[in-house]
């Protein structure tokens, strides 16, 4: 059982979590301005690296704020977590 | 015949302990296993193998035995457990498996619990290297959880009789123990085995608290507990397991580890047998047959497969008569339900017993689940840890150093390494014990297997696998051991290989003619040893097995006879059935009741979200297809919802309470998940919006007040309130007093009939729901449940989530484009509706479907096809039937569907496959009563 820092509350058990996938993700200023392609790229495209990887996570049966991390999709290692609205920190991967 | 020696052992032989095994009586006594006692009873055939029958019996004294599976009958039935790690108990009842055991019939009685615990240093093991390295870390004043498995500390020396500091080994043991149990901060935790190993330094060990009480285990106290470990630091002194080599015949009861009939001896005081021949690649095999002989045991021979005897140990071994053979292979042997004969060099020796060794395996399961690399050591034949880790050190055999001295060094090196990295500087030295011991097990040669019949040289017992086994599958052109390992089903019983799995990697490399250091061996996962599904279900049985909501008026229900479905968590009234009825009698009742005169429904579960702010109504105009802003206080809206993709996710009704606030109601399953979808926009996408979501499902009980004679009761009940439908309108809502309680009434229908929805604080809900029943009691009014409530919206053609939809179903599909607007510049979903996947006119649409012969019911989930035989396979499938019912409106059955192109199939025959006939329907529009909405205003 995973320990994730929640920026607001500190460390507690992955179970308390939610997934929200890849971060910065941003909804389309205009989506009508898009061709097909475009709007399919946010619907359902997202990277799937080996390695550091920005992504969403939720805080759901704690303070129920979302907030991003950087995960090692390798080894699950933390490498940094950040509130929503910060930029993404530099990390050594 | 008794095999149990006169003195020594840790059992009291003062007590006797009565149990049966295989309708058997036999004694034993307190400190004996199951297996022990068998063995002292001269019992060694224990049960028989998996697929092949062949006879089995007890090859290891510990969790790591293959072979001695036994069902316990009493004190309540459990299978497959080990007769080696069973504690004796008076009344026991246990029966020898044929491989597999069976269920118990009747629920466990017994309680099981779970407890957290937080620590600086864990040590896993109480052999010598664990005990020094949790003492070196409670001296150090870290908080230290010390875990081990046996029932009582000291690992390894408990199977031998071995001087420390010149005095009985158990003496050092019992002093380290009552140090660390006398210093604050310390669990010392006996009966309990990690058996997983998890990121964070998270640990899960089962500690079994009565097990071993049999029938006098209190009721009151957990049987067996799961500890939730969290620990900064981890010492993983976890030992050595000793390993056979594979020959043929070699599954034979009375076939044991060395080193394991001198720990029957030496804790037990147990005898393997009259005579005995040992094999061994090592010198820790002479040290069983000294300490045998002098025990009484007449050891026939010592089959060395090396070269050469060791030159201490073969004098040794002469000055007691013990012939020693070096460069001798065992080559077979004899006997039915024991061995009687072996063959050594060509020669048939007669004996009763076979020790065998073939060298020292580290238990490197949870270095390895912690995901600690492993490195395979071609001196020791076995993988050993391969890395330093941060949080994880190992320390003892574990690392594959076998010498005594050198493994209670690294046992402090470790302790002391753990409780400094937690943060605590060392508290003094703990002095490390000198032994006397004559054996070490390293100086070995690996062996893996002697040539002979392969179909009988057996190297997982457990699964019946054989040498013909693992070549059969390099022969097919496996090379993975992981491949190797599934094909064969070697290391996958109980006891996941401890003993077999590194043998079978040898015997592979072999095979290949690859190094072994090439290879990787298989992954270890938790559990280490078999966990029972109830310890880990714990309290969370039963009852407590997931909360159960219920509304304020459940007691009414139950008190009048509903029956009960499951939604989400809730209870909700299914339908309520009057004597003599069953569900399809007691449905068309409630369905022609509501209709006809007035029916009312237990509402309260549907979801209920309070959203309020400067940007409420602009937040729900991107939240749902259809406009909400422009929505007027007191007003009334049904609203979809869809997820970026364009595919419905939920609806509901959508009530302005005020200039800034709504009331947004949801389906009951999706309350949860549409607030956490509100949620996830506001805090994610749109933070600047001034709106705040709160659940308001449980403050309130809603009561849809349905049919032509809704209004006359709601005005009996609610004098205050203009019950006209000039006054009160479709689709608006009034607060009001209603049976002189503060109520909020709206003009819902989710049934095409005249309808209110009663919605008043949940402390209210029961009195209200009863002056209802009260004031309807003229118009025979009847309550209904679900599935009423499912058939009136079907007879409508209005849609539920997650029966008619099914995350790939767009508005659209479900012909309600009224219900998408086209003003709004966006909202969730809106950019999908644009594309060509959505706009294909062979989408699946939502369509009635009205069976042509009226009685026959569809079962819900068929297949539709376009022609009324089947062609030859694959068929093309049109759609699926989503909802179908008998009814009363109707006078027939009909049913609703998704079909592809339904839309411009309506007045088509179709047909549905029902078992072995296809039954031809007529496509209709959804709406199948009243089209033209003339019952809405009653």
């Amino acid at each position: 059982m995973q320990l994730i820092p929640c920026p607001w509350c500190g460390p507690r058990e992955e179970a308390e979590f939610h997934y929200g996938g890849q971060a910065h993700v941003a909804y389309p200023e205009d989506p009508s301005a898009l061709t097909d392609e475009e709007w399919a790229q946010y619907v359902f495209f997202r990277d799937n690296p080996s390695g550091p990887f920005a992504e969403r996570w939720s805080h759901s049966a704690g303070c129920r704020r979302w907030f991003n991390a950087v995960r090692d999709t390798r080894s699950h290692d933390l490498l940094a977590v950040y509130r929503a609205g910060e930029p993404m920190p530099e990390v050594a991967s | 015949m008794t095999f149990r020696t006169s003195t020594g052992g840790a059992i009291d032989r003062n007590t006797l302990l009565h149990f049966t095994f295989n309708g058997q009586k036999l004694s034993g006594h307190p400190g004996d296993t199951l297996a022990s006692a068998l063995l002292a009873n001269g019992v060694h055939e224990i049960g028989s193998s998996v697929k092949l029958g062949r006879p089995r019996g007890v090859v290891a004294a510990g969790s790591e035995d293959p072979t001695s599976l036994v069902q316990i009958e009493a004190p309540f039935s459990e299978p497959m457990l080990l007769a080696t790690t069973v504690e004796l108990y008076d009344g026991l009842e246990a029966r020898g498996l044929a491989g597999q055991g069976r269920l118990a019939a009747l629920p466990d009685p017994a309680r099981y619990d779970a407890k957290h615990e937080h620590c600086d240093v864990l040590v896993v093991g109480a052999g010598p290297a664990g005990l020094v390295a949790a003492l070196t870390a409670a001296r150090s004043g870290a908080r230290v959880v010390l875990v081990d498995e046996q029932n009582q500390a000291g690992g390894a020396l408990l199977g031998v009789e071995e001087y420390l500091d010149d005095r009985p080994s158990a003496e050092w043991v019992a002093d380290i123990v009552a140090e660390l149990k006398s210093t604050p901060g310390v669990l010392v935790l006996e009966r309990t085995t990690a058996f997983g190993m998890y990121q964070d330094g998270f640990v899960l060990a089962l500690q079994k608290r009565t097990d071993h009480l049999g029938f006098a285990a209190p009721a009151t106290v957990a049987r067996q507990r799961v500890w939730r470990i969290r620990t900064k630091q981890t010492v993983l002194a976890t030992g050595a397991h000793e390993r056979p080599v594979v020959f043929a015949d070699n599954d034979r009861p009375g076939i044991m580890l060395a080193s394991s009939a001198r720990t029957f001896l030496h804790r037990y005081g147990v005898l393997p047998g009259s005579r005995a021949v040992v094999f061994t690649t090592n010198d820790s095999a002479y040290c069983a047959a000294i300490d045998l002989a002098e025990s009484g045991v007449d050891i026939a021979l010592i089959a060395d497969a090396r070269p050469e005897a060791p030159a201490r140990l073969a004098t040794e071994c002469a000055a007691r008569g013990i012939e020693v053979r070096a460069g001798q292979l065992v080559t077979g042997t004899e006997g039915t339900s024991r061995v009687t004969v072996v063959h050594v060099g060509g020669e048939k020796i007669e004996c009763d017993t076979l020790l065998v060794s073939g060298g020292w395996n580290p238990v490197v399961s949870l270095f390895s689940q912690a995901r600690g690399k492993l490195r395979y050591d071609a001196e020791l034949g076995a993988f050993v840890p391969g890395e330093e880790l941060s949080t994880v050190r190992v320390a003892g055999s574990a690392t594959g150093e076998l010498d005594l001295n050198a493994c209670t060094r690294q046992g402090r090196d470790a302790g002391a390494a753990a409780a400094g990295a937690a943060g605590f500087a060392s508290g003094g030295q703990v002095p490390l014990p000198v032994s006397d011991s004559r054996c070490t097990a390293r100086s070995g040669l690996v062996l893996w297997r002697v040539p002979g019949d392969e179909d009988a040289s057996f190297v997982d017992l457990q699964r019946d696998a054989t040498v013909s086994d693992v070549l059969r599958a390099t022969g097919a052109g496996l090379r993975s051991l992981e491949h190797i390992k599934r094909y064969t089903t070697i290391g996958t019983a109980h006891d996941q290989g401890k003993t077999s799995g590194m043998i079978a990697a040898g015997i592979v490399a072999e095979a290949l003619g690859v190094e072994l250091e090439d290879q990787r061996p298989t992954t270890f996962r938790p559990p280490y040893t078999s966990v029972s599904f109830a310890a880990l279900a714990g309290r969370d049985r039963g009852e407590l097995h997931d909360p159960v909501r219920v509304t304020a008026i459940h007691p009414w229900h139950v008190a009048h006879g509903a029956l009960f479905e499951n939604v989400g968590q809730w209870k909700r009234p299914w339908y309520y059935p009057q004597p003599g009825e069953d569900l399809h009698t007691a449905v068309l009742r409630e369905c022609r009741a509501t209709r006809e005169s007035v029916g009312m429904m237990d509402g309260s579960t549907l979801g209920k979200i309070d959203v309020q702010g400067r940007d409420a109504g602009k937040f729900l105009d991107m939240l749902y297809t259809n406009m909400m802003s422009n929505l007027k206080v007191g007003k009334i809206r049904y609203g979809v919802m869809c997820g970026v993709d364009g595919m419905v996710i939920d609806d509901g009704t959508v009530i302005r309470v005020g200039e800034q606030r709504y009331l947004v109601t949801t389906t009951t399953g999706n309350a949860a998940k549409i607030l956490d979808w509100m949620e996830e926009w506001l805090q994610t996408e749109w933070p600047h919006l001034d709106v705040h979501c709160a659940s308001v499902t449980e403050h309130w009980v809603t009561i849809p007040l349905v049919g032509p004679k809704s209004r006359a009761v709601l005005g009996e009940v609610a004098p205050d309130l203009d019950v006209s439908n000039e006054a009160f309108e479709f689709m608006t809502w009034h607060d009001t007093v209603v049976a002189g309680v503060p109520a909020r009434v709206c003009r819902i229908s989710f049934s095409g009939e005249l309808a209110y929805e009663i919605n008043v604080t949940a402390w209210h809900g029961l009195a209200v729901w009863e002056a209802l029943m009260a004031a309807g009691e003229k118009y025979g009014i009847t309550p209904y449940g679900t599935e009423t409530m499912h058939v009136l919206r079907a007879e409508k053609g209005y849609p539920i989530i997650g029966q008619e939809t099914d995350a790939t179903v767009t508005p659209q599909d479900l012909g309600m484009s009224w219900a998408v607007s086209k003003k709004k510049p966006d909202f969730i979903g809106k950019r999908s509706f644009a594309r060509a996947e959505n706009n294909r006119t062979d989408r699946k649409q939502l369509v009635g479907l009205l069976p042509v012969d009226p009685e026959v019911l569809l079962p819900e989930g068929s297949q539709i096809v376009e022609t009324d035989r089947l062609p030859e396979p694959p068929v093309r499938m049109l759609g699926h039937v989503t909802s179908s019912y008998p009814s009363a409106a109707l006078g027939r059955t009909f049913a609703l569907a998704l079909v592809r192109s339904g839309h411009e199939r309506i007045g088509e025959t179709l047909y549905v496959p029902v078992e072995d006939t296809l039954v031809p329907v007529t496509v209709t529009e959804s709406v199948l009563y009243d089209k033209e909405g003339a019952r809405r205003d009653g």
